[in-house]
C-alpha cells in the first residue's frame, strides 16, 4: 500500500496489491499512465518506502532493512533500467556501464574491462569511448541495459523500456532481453503500456487506479 | 586511488566550464587573501627592519615605546645602570633619529640617522664600499644601499652633502638585509656625532643594546631593567611588540583584515555558488547513483573529494600566482614590500578548507535529502 500526502489531498497510489514474481520469468506490469506502476516498481525494488504492507525478496523482508542495507540490497541484487535511462552525459559509454561495479568498489581498470565485455553483449563495443549523447535512442537503451546487467544481478527492473523508442527498435530490445538476458536464475520485471511488446511476457499483471485488475498467464505469447 | 574517486574526478573535471569557473574563483580568492597577508607581512617585517638589521639580543627602552622609529630618549645613567646589571656581558648606546639632508640640487630629503656606539660600533652593517675605520674621520657618514638609496641621488664614497646644515662626507656604503618601512634613506654614524648633528631634547639615549652573558640570564636582566623603570625586550619580543602596534593600534591591521575577509567571501560565494550549481545540475545523476545502490556515505565521499580537489588546486594556483606576481613586482619596484610567510600560507589554506567545507556541506545536504524515487519516476 502506498499513498502520497495526508488528509483530503491524499492520493492512494497503490491499494491492496499482492503479487509474486519468480526466477526465470519475465513479468509484465501494464496499465494506463498514473495507475501506479512506477510506484509499485519502486516499492518492490527498495527505492520508495511503502505506507503499509511488505515486500519479500529472496526470503528477506526488505522494508525492515535500514537505508544502508537497502542500498546494499539494490546494489547487489537489482539491476535498473530507468525510464529515461539516466546515463551520465560526461562519462563515456563504457564508464557509464561500469558504474554499478565502481559502486561495488571494483578497481577502475577491472571495472572498465568487465563493462566492455557487457558492451559487447549488447553489441556496442565500438561505441565504448563515446559519450552517450552521441548514441541513438536504441543504443542508449542498450547502454542502460548493459549497466543494469553488468554486476549480474538476480532481478532486473525495467520501467517503460520502450517508451522513447520507435516500435521496431523497442521490439528488438525486448526480444534481446528475452533471449539474451533472461535466465532461470534471473527474474525480470518490466513495466510498460506498450502493446507491441506484449508477446514476450510470461505473465502480465494489469493495473488500474492502484489496483491489480487481472493477471494473464503466458497469455499473449505467440511462439 | 579508489575507483569511486576516479569517478568523482571524471564527473567533476569533464564538466570543463564549471570546473574552470570553480578553479578561477578559488584561485582568485586565494590569490587575494595571500596577497593581502603578504603585503601586511612585508609591512610588518619592514617596520621592524632596524631591530632585525642591528642584531642586538636585548633592547632597553622607555616603556612607552611602540615602534623603533618612535624612540623616547632616556637619561644617560640608564646605560651605566644596565651595564652594572649582573649577567650583562656588554651594553652599548644606540641612537635613532630623523634629520634633513640637503641634496646637491638644493632639495631636502628626510633621512633616518642611526648612531652606533663609538667604541664598539655594535650593530653596524657590512660595507659594500669604503672602510669602517673612516667612520671616525670628521663629518663621516655611511649610507645604506637599500631600496631608498636612490633618493639621495646615489652618493658614492666622497660625496658631500649637508645634514641639518652640517657638512657631511660619505665614507662608505652599507648593505641592509631589510629595508625600512617609511621610504626614507638610512645613514649610519657614531653615537657622539649623531647627537651633535641632530638637535635633541635633554636626553639623547634612544636605546641601550644589551648582550647577556647567557640566554638564561635574560629574565633576570629584564626584571632588573623593569626595576629601573624601563623595559628590556629581546629582539623577538620587540618585533612582536612593533607588530602588535601596527596590527592593533593603527588602521592598518583592521583594513587588511577586512580586505582578507572580503577576499574570503568572494572566494566563498564564487566557489560555493558554482559548486552548488554543479551539484544541482547533477542532482539527477546523484539520484540515479542512489537508486542503483550508492550509500549516502559514498555520495558524501564523492562530493567531498570534488570539493577538496578543486579547493586544493585553486589554492596551489592562487599561491603560485601570488608568488609570481610578487617576484615580478620586486623586479620592477625594489621598494615593494610583500613576503609570503608560512603563517600566511597556513591561514589561506585553512580559509580554503573552510570554503570547501561550506560549499560541500550545501551540496551534501541536497544530495542526502534527494529521493531517488523522483528520479525513477522520470
Ligand atoms: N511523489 C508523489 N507525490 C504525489 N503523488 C504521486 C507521487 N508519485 C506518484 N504519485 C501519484 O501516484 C499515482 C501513481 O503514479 P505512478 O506510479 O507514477 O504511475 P504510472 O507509473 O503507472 O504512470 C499517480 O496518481 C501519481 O500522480
Ligand atoms: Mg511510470
Amino acid at each position: 500500500m502506498k499513498w502520497f500526502g495526508e488528509g483530503p489531498t491524499r492520493t492512494d497510489a497503490i491499494r491492496g496489491v499482492s503479487l509474486d514474481a519468480y526466477f526465470g520469468e519475465m513479468l509484465y506490469i501494464i496499465g494506463p499512465s498514473g495507475s501506479g506502476k512506477t510506484t509499485l516498481l519502486s516499492i518492490l525494488s527498495g527505492i520508495l518506502r511503502p505506507s503499509g504492507g511488505t515486500v519479500i525478496v529472496q526470503d528477506r523482508e526488505i522494508w525492515r532493512l535500514d537505508d544502508d542495507q537497502l542500498a546494499e540490497f539494490r546494489l547487489h541484487t537489482l539491476g535498473f533500467v530507468f525510464q529515461d535511462y539516466h546515463l551520465f552525459p560526461r562519462l563515456t559509454t563504457v564508464e557509464n556501464v561500469a558504474i554499478p561495479l565502481i559502486l561495488r568498489r571494483r578497481p577502475w581498470a577491472q571495472a572498465m574491462e568487465t563493462a566492455f565485455q557487457f558492451l559487447k553483449i549488447v553489441g556496442l563495443e565500438s561505441r565504448a569511448d563515446l559519450p552517450p549523447v552521441k548514441l541513438s535512442g536504441g543504443e542508449q537503451q542498450r547502454v542502460a541495459i548493459a549497466r543494469a546487467i553488468v554486476a549480474e544481478p538476480d532481478i532486473l527492473i525495467f520501467d517503460e523500456p520502450t517508451a522513447s523508442l520507435d516500435g521496431e527498435t523497442g521490439r528488438r530490445i525486448v526480444e534481446f532481453i528475452r533471449t539474451k538476458i533472461l535466465s532461470p536464475a534471473r527474474c525480470i520485471v518490466i513495466v510498460t503500456h506498450d502493446p507491441r511488446i506484449a508477446e514476450f511476457a510470461d505473465r502480465t499483471i494489469a493495473m488500474e487506479d492502484g489496483r491489480i485488475t487481472g493477471i494473464v498467464e503466458r497469455a499473449a505469447r505467440a511462439e | 586511488m579508489p575507483s569511486l574517486f576516479t569517478l568523482a574526478f571524471k564527473l567533476l573535471v569533464n564538466d570543463r566550464a564549471k570546473f574552470a569557473a570553480l578553479i578561477v574563483g578559488l584561485t582568485f580568492s586565494v590569490f587575494l587573501m595571500v596577497q593581502m597577508l603578504s603585503m601586511f607581512s612585508g609591512i610588518l617585517l619592514r617596520a621592524s627592519s632596524t631591530v632585525l638589521n642591528t642584531g642586538a639580543s636585548i633592547w632597553v627602552m622607555d616603556p612607552a615605546v611602540t615602534t623603533v622609529a618612535n624612540s623616547i630618549p632616556m637619561p644617560d645613567y640608564v646605560l651605566d645602570a644596565v651595564r652594572s646589571i649582573n649577567g650583562v656581558k656588554f651594553a652599548v648606546p644606540f641612537y635613532s633619529g630623523g634629520a634633513l639632508v640637503k641634496l646637491a640640487d638644493g632639495t631636502y630629503q628626510s633621512v633616518n640617522v642611526i648612531g652606533l656606539d663609538d667604541a664598539s660600533l655594535f650593530g653596524r652593517l657590512p660595507l659594500v664600499a669604503g672602510h669602517i675605520e673612516d667612520i671616525y674621520s670628521d663629518n663621516a657618514f655611511i649610507v645604506v644601499r637599500d631600496a631608498e638609496y636612490n633618493k639621495l641621488e646615489r652618493p658614492t664614497v666622497g660625496t658631500v652633502f649637508e645634514i641639518n646644515d652640517h657638512r657631511s662626507v660619505v665614507v662608505g656604503l652599507a648593505k641592509a638585509p631589510i629595508s625600512g618601512l617609511f621610504g626614507i634613506p638610512t645613514l649610519y654614524t657614531i653615537f657622539t656625532r649623531a647627537i651633535v648633528y641632530i638637535p635633541n631634547p635633554r636626553f639623547t639615549l634612544s636605546y641601550v643594546l644589551v648582550e647577556p652573558k647567557s640566554v638564561d640570564r635574560i629574565p633576570q636582566i629584564q626584571a632588573e631593567v623593569a626595576h629601573l623603570g624601563y623595559r628590556a625586550l629581546t629582539a623577538k619580543q620587540f618585533v612582536r611588540h612593533i607588530t602588535h602596534f601596527y596590527v592593533y593600534q593603527t588602521g592598518l591591521g583592521t583594513n587588511i583584515l577586512i580586505m582578507t575577509a572580503i577576499s574570503f567571501l568572494v572566494g566563498l560565494s564564487i566557489s560555493g555558488q558554482t559548486f552548488y550549481t554543479f551539484i544541482l545540475e547533477n542532482l539527477e545523476r546523484f539520484g540515479a547513483l542512489k537508486a542503483i545502490g550508492a550509500k549516502a556515505r559514498d555520495l558524501v565521499h564523492v562530493i567531498l573529494f570534488q570539493a577538496f580537489l578543486t579547493s586544493l588546486t585553486g589554492y596551489g594556483l592562487g599561491v603560485g600566482l601570488c608568488a609570481l606576481l610578487i617576484a615580478l613586482a620586486k623586479v620592477r619596484l625594489p621598494d615593494y614590500s610583500s613576503i609570503i610567510t608560512y603563517t600566511n600560507l597556513i591561514f589561506a589554506f585553512v580559509m580554503v578548507l573552510i570554503i570547501a567545507g561550506i560549499s560541500s556541506y550545501v551540496g551534501i545536504r541536497k544530495v542526502i535529502q534527494l529521493e531517488p524515487f523522483d528520479i525513477f519516476r522520470g
